[in-house]
């Protein structure tokens, strides 16, 4: 089946101002794709969490998509903490976010259960102070 | 029922004026960003504490037809900026959530 790479982009740490950014602009290329609103809706909540997670946790970190007329790849990759014990992370509820992050109305820890949640299929795959990547598939 | 009417039935302070002749189709209420993106549906409004850039960023993506913020909260000046680039409805109201969702339930939204 043949994929199409139709973003990918850089994610700064800490810039909260450009989060949303990229799901924006996913949204908005899946919708000229003439992929259903649902779906569209799913792949758009989990590049938010995605995008939010590497801006608030990562050292910095790459977000990726690409679409087949089966299934829509989301993957992010990062350069970080690390996520110790994945199984914890994500059950809702679980964060290691600051109290400043939480005022903002982050770090409930439900970013990556939504991942799950919105996703048909996930992977995360951590080294503890290296990296993290998650690959999230949307079936069509 | 459109969001200019009820800017004017609710007293609402416009902080930007995006489009108020969009129509409003319940609400959400909540402060926690990943619970808004995953629950909020197009066309609600969203009723929040939050008046930070983040909350436009997940307006925009939830496609709600506007977000009042509530209880007076404070909004950044970023905030109003990029609502005016993004083109979404901001408002603001002295009324807690629970307050203003009785009077908006009143008006049958």
């Amino acid at each position: 089946m043949k994929s199409k790479k139709i973003i990918k982009d850089n994610i700064e740490k800490r810039d909260f101002a450009s989060g949303g950014e990229v799901s924006s602009k996913l949204k908005s290329k899946l919708r000229k794709l003439g992929i259903n609103n649902k779906d569209i809706r799913r792949c758009s909540i989990i590049t938010y969490e995605l995008e939010m997670n590497l801006i608030i946790h990562s050292e910095g970190g790459i977000l990726k998509a690409s679409v087949s007329s089966e299934v829509i790849t989301i993957e992010s990759k990062d350069k970080g903490p690390g996520i110790a014990d994945i199984e914890k992370a994500l059950k809702p509820g679980y964060s290691t976010a600051t109290d400043e992050i939480r005022e903002m109305g982050f770090g409930a820890g439900m970013g990556l259960n939504n991942v799950k949640k919105f996703s048909d299929d996930l992977e995360v795959d951590s080294k503890v102070d290296e990296y993290t990547k998650v690959k999230a598939i949307v079936k069509l | 029922m459109v969001l200019k009417d009820l800017c004017e039935e609710l007293d609402l302070e416009i902080l930007n004026e995006a489009d108020l002749s969009r129509e409003v189709s319940g609400c959400y209420i909540g402060d926690l960003l990943s619970n808004v993106m995953a629950n909020a549906q197009k066309d609600q409004l969203w009723l929040t504490i939050q008046g930070h850039q983040n909350t436009i960023a997940v307006s925009l993506l939830a496609e709600v037809s506007a977000v009042i913020v509530v209880e007076d909260s404070e909004v950044d000046q970023k905030s109003i900026k990029r609502a005016e680039e993004k083109g979404v409805n901001l408002l603001k109201s002295e009324l807690t959530a629970y307050e203003l969702a009785k009077r908006l339930s009143d008006l049958g939204v």
